[in-house]
């Protein structure tokens, strides 16, 4: 029982290389650097909230990624309308993911198991279609994000450093947060609920409202991420919130390791990383990364984590 | 008038090829407890080996029973290769397994046949209009659609309903534990039964791909739409399945025809404009949340606990 | 005869023709250790599933504590001081035995939307969950993963989490089932500690443990209560004998 175990030396490399990853980008002159982290930090906010729900909770939503359609639509449609002030745009964002995922959850919850599945998958479907019969906002080919959110000087997104650093504070927050709820009362009841539902009720738990908050906090966070790729990728369209990205955080989220703090940051990095390598590789590199999937499934149970908490006995 | 007649019946026409899809996932959730979103990859590949046979062959009728028979082998060797191992694995598993499936035959078909679409070329008999009723003329082939997936959809009631097999296959959706006490080869059943749902995916998608066109990811959008269906009809029930698929087939089809104009009576113009398709594409949601408010298990829920 | 504190009143369920519940009644005083006896099928999981929450009856009425809790939800009527354990065990098979009681005593601590404090350093919680654990003579197991420990362990914690929620009364649905003999004297010497605080209805196979513990007994068969005495004189009674010893003969006058 080492502090430094193995595992714990890959996350502290990792956190190390992301606090760094600018500078070397920088000293590099590879810019692309920067921009593809940005992109693996934001998804991994994503992630880290799916987990919340999935990996401590058992409640495996194939919607997740409706909260980065949503968040990314608040901005993109209040610049669009002339509101520019991030202070009114991302609270916009953060409120409206609350409410759709008080909704559906609402409804959702009432299932268990394949049923919730589907059912988090179709509604996120619903929001998709709905997205794409919003002529005024580009319809099917979404919109360009004329200006990303002012923070009145107090910090300029236009700044790709400065962005970057966001983002990153953002995701370390949003890990601290996970971990500290999951930690907490009410972290004990949401996994007390993935562990044996009907036990949690005989002991006198309402299981079903405690799943409602845990599903509307992760879908806030979410929402949150979704706000921040608006402004990454200066461009709003239903792609956000196509049902693969829901599945690419559900990849992520197994790929790293379920119920681990670190496992959603782990399982981003590597994932995105795959996608660069395989696409170096060959243009059909998803012939690849399909069965790749399947023999993840098949043979490396939880995820990278996993095997590198199992290493340490090795 | 002539417009909702021929609405209903390309709602009806919808519904049908959705049951042919709901049909089969709603057996392999029901016997074999898995999640299979590589369904829709299914109903691509009959569409695309229509394609390729009717070329070869030049009759659409072969082509169709060809590639009906290529799903249902490429489906069997899926099953032997991938499926067989997740059985009684954590529906997650299957989802991100079968998600891998999704990404490899789109990548495969994409490889095979080229990033283009390909056209299913219709024989000269089916492709004109019958006059179904005076002065109301409707596609002869959308109309061999509804009869074939009718034929079909009554050939699975008297399987299912009628014949030992379909009594295997009733006992296994209600109750899983059953079917291996009765001492049947649990493994060849689920071989067969996945491949069979994967034919009639197969012709789902290739009787559609010959009016759009065989797409890469074509099978994608109208899965989900089968699994509100099975939401809606309850899992494991053939029978709720097809209820379920004609309502959903009909609601879509006519509300997004009408619900644009219903909206030009109550709003201005110019948000009937925008909200009418946004809000047309909401309704079998709306419906979907409904039937979950009433009954979370849907309307025919199998084995009935 | 003291006020009940659980009074059953004409309990009927049915499912579709079967009659597994049929117009029971039964009066538990406070303090009294009531066992439920009965052949294979004569519902008496069918009856915990009422008195829990689980099922709701056709007809009749269930009084726990002076409170009508017939057609209340399960995790109310725990609140109400109504504790059970499983027939099957039931346990939180990944959390450690420590973590399953304190997940108990959480559940009668107030609500649980406490979102920042780590829980696992709440004295307030901790203290009560091992006391129980103690209770039950598992302290050395206590921080052990549940999947880990043997089946009478789990029995034992079975009964401490139920303890945990400071019940008025305990169900109990076959705790040896499934237990040596070592282990059942052992749970046996728990019950008795435990029957000295607590009213307790216990469904048990085990006769041996029924009559050295039970004050009362009542005899189901059919869904219906056709005896309920004293040990002593449920030994005595001809229909009881006749329920468990002839069966065939019992199952042609019903039928």
């Amino acid at each position: 029982m080492t502090v430094l175990s193995l595992r714990n030396l890959v996350v502290v490399v990792l956190l190390a290389g992301l606090l760094l990853l600018p500078i070397y980008a920088q000293v590099a002159g590879s810019p692309f650097l920067l921009t593809l982290f940005t992109r693996i930090v934001i998804l991994a906010i994503a992630a880290t909230s799916l987990n919340l729900i999935m990996g401590y909770g058992g409640m495996v939503s194939f919607g997740h990624a409706v909260y980065l359609g949503i968040g990314s639509y608040a901005v993109g449609i209040c610049a669009f309308e002339g509101v520019e002030s991030g202070f009114v745009q991302w609270p916009l964002a953060i409120a409206a993911s609350a409410l759709f995922a008080l909704v559906i959850g609402a409804l959702s919850l009432r299932t268990r198991g394949v049923y919730f599945i589907m059912i988090t998958l179709a509604f996120a479907q619903m929001a998709y279609y709905v997205a794409i019969g919003l002529d005024r906002y580009g319809g099917d080919d979404g919109m360009i994000l004329e200006a990303r959110s002012r923070f009145a000087g107090l910090i300029n997104l236009n700044d790709k450093t400065a962005f970057y650093y966001l983002c990153l504070a953002l995701l370390f927050a949003t890990i601290f947060l996970v971990w500290r709820l999951v930690n907490s009362r009410f972290g004990m009841v949401i996994q007390g609920a993935r562990s044996n539902e009907r036990r949690m009720r005989a002991i006198g738990f309402p299981v079903y409202r405690y799943r409602l908050v845990c599903f509307v906090i992760a879908g806030t966070i979410c929402g949150l991420a979704g706000a921040l790729l608006a402004n990454f990728t200066d461009f709003v369209s239903p792609a956000a919130m196509h049902w693969t990205r829901s599945g690419d955080l559900i990849i992520m989220v197994v790929l790293g390791g379920m119920a681990s703090p670190f496992g959603p940051l782990i399982g981003a990095v590597a994932l995105l990383a795959l996608e660069e390598a395989l696409s170096g590789i060959t243009e059909y590199w998803q012939i690849i990364l399909g069965p790749m999937l399947l023999l993840i499934v098949l043979f490396a149970r939880g995820g990278i984590d996993g095997i590198l908490a199992r290493l340490r006995h090795a | 008038m002539l417009l909702f007649i021929e609405q209903c019946l390309n709602g009806l026409q919808l519904g049908l090829l959705l049951f042919l899809l709901a049909a089969g996932l709603t057996l392999i959730f029901g016997i074999m407890d898995l999640v299979n979103l590589a369904h829709g990859s299914f109903y691509m590949l009959g569409a695309y080996f229509a394609a390729t046979f009717a070329v070869m062959t030049d009759s659409f009728v072969l082509a169709a029973l060809l590639a009906m028979l290529a799903t249902l082998v490429v489906g069997m060797a899926v099953e032997v290769i991938a499926m067989r191992r997740l059985y009684g694995r954590d529906h997650l598993d299957h989802v991100l397994a079968t998600f891998g499936l999704i990404l490899f035959f789109n990548e495969f078909v994409r490889l095979a046949w080229g990033p283009e679409g390909r056209n299913i070329p219709l024989p000269s008999w089916l492709n004109t209009s019958i006059e179904l009723l005076p002065g109301v003329p409707y596609s002869a082939y959308r109309l061999s659609i509804i009869v074939v997936a009718l034929a079909v959809a009554f050939l699975l009631y008297l399987i299912v309903m009628r014949t030992r097999l379909g009594m295997l296959i009733r006992a296994g959706a209600s109750n899983r534990e059953m079917i291996g006490a009765l001492g049947v080869n649990i493994k060849l059943l689920y071989t067969l039964i996945f491949g069979v749902g994967a034919a009639l995916a197969g012709l789902a998608g290739l009787m559609q791909g010959a009016i759009l066109t065989a797409q890469i990811g074509m099978g994608e959008n109208i899965l989900i739409l089968a699994f509100v269906v099975i939401i809606i009809g309850g899992i494991g029930s053939i029978r709720g399945a097809f209820i379920a698929s004609i309502m959903v087939g009909l609601i879509d089809t006519v509300g997004r025809s009408y619900l644009p104009e219903f909206f030009k009576l109550a709003l201005s113009n110019e948000a009937a404009a925008t909200a009418g398709p946004a809000m047309s594409s909401m309704l079998i949601y709306l419906l979907m949340a409904l039937v979950l408010v009433v009954r979370p298990e849907g309307l025919f829920p199998a084995g009935g606990r | 005869m003291p006020e009940p504190i659980l009074l059953v009143e004409q309990l009927s369920k049915r499912f579709g023709g079967i009659v597994a519940t049929d117009q029971l009644s039964l009066a538990i005083p406070p303090g009294e250790l009531h066992a439920i006896i009965g052949p294979n099928g004569a519902g008496k999981t069918t009856l915990i599933g009422q008195l829990t929450g689980e099922l709701w009856p056709n007809g009749g009425r269930i009084i726990f504590n002076g409170d009508d809790v017939t057609t209340l939800p399960v995790h109310r009527r725990s609140a109400l001081g109504l504790a059970r354990s499983f027939q099957i065990t039931s346990l939180f098979l990944d959390f450690t035995a420590l973590d399953n009681v304190a997940l108990a005593v959480q559940a009668h601590a107030g609500h649980s939307f406490r979102f920042w404090k780590p829980v696992r350093a709440e004295r307030a919680l901790r203290d009560p969950a091992m006391a129980a654990i103690e209770r039950v003579g598992l302290a050395d197991r206590a921080n052990i993963l549940v999947s880990r420990l043997s089946h009478g362990e789990h029995r034992q914690l079975e009964i401490a989490m139920a303890l945990a929620t400071r019940p008025r009364m305990l169900l109990l649905d076959e705790p040896m089932a499934g237990m040596g003999p070592e282990e059942s004297a052992r749970m046996v010497e728990t019950l008795r500690e435990l029957k000295k605080e607590l009213t307790i209805l216990l469904i048990e196979h085990d006769m041996e443990a029924v009559f050295a513990l039970a004050d009362r007994i009542s005899v189901l068969v059919y869904g219906r209560v056709i005896a309920c005495d004293t040990p002593e004189n449920i030994r005595q009674n001809a229909e009881v004998r006749r329920a468990y010893l002839g069966e065939q003969q019992v199952a042609t006058r019903h039928g």
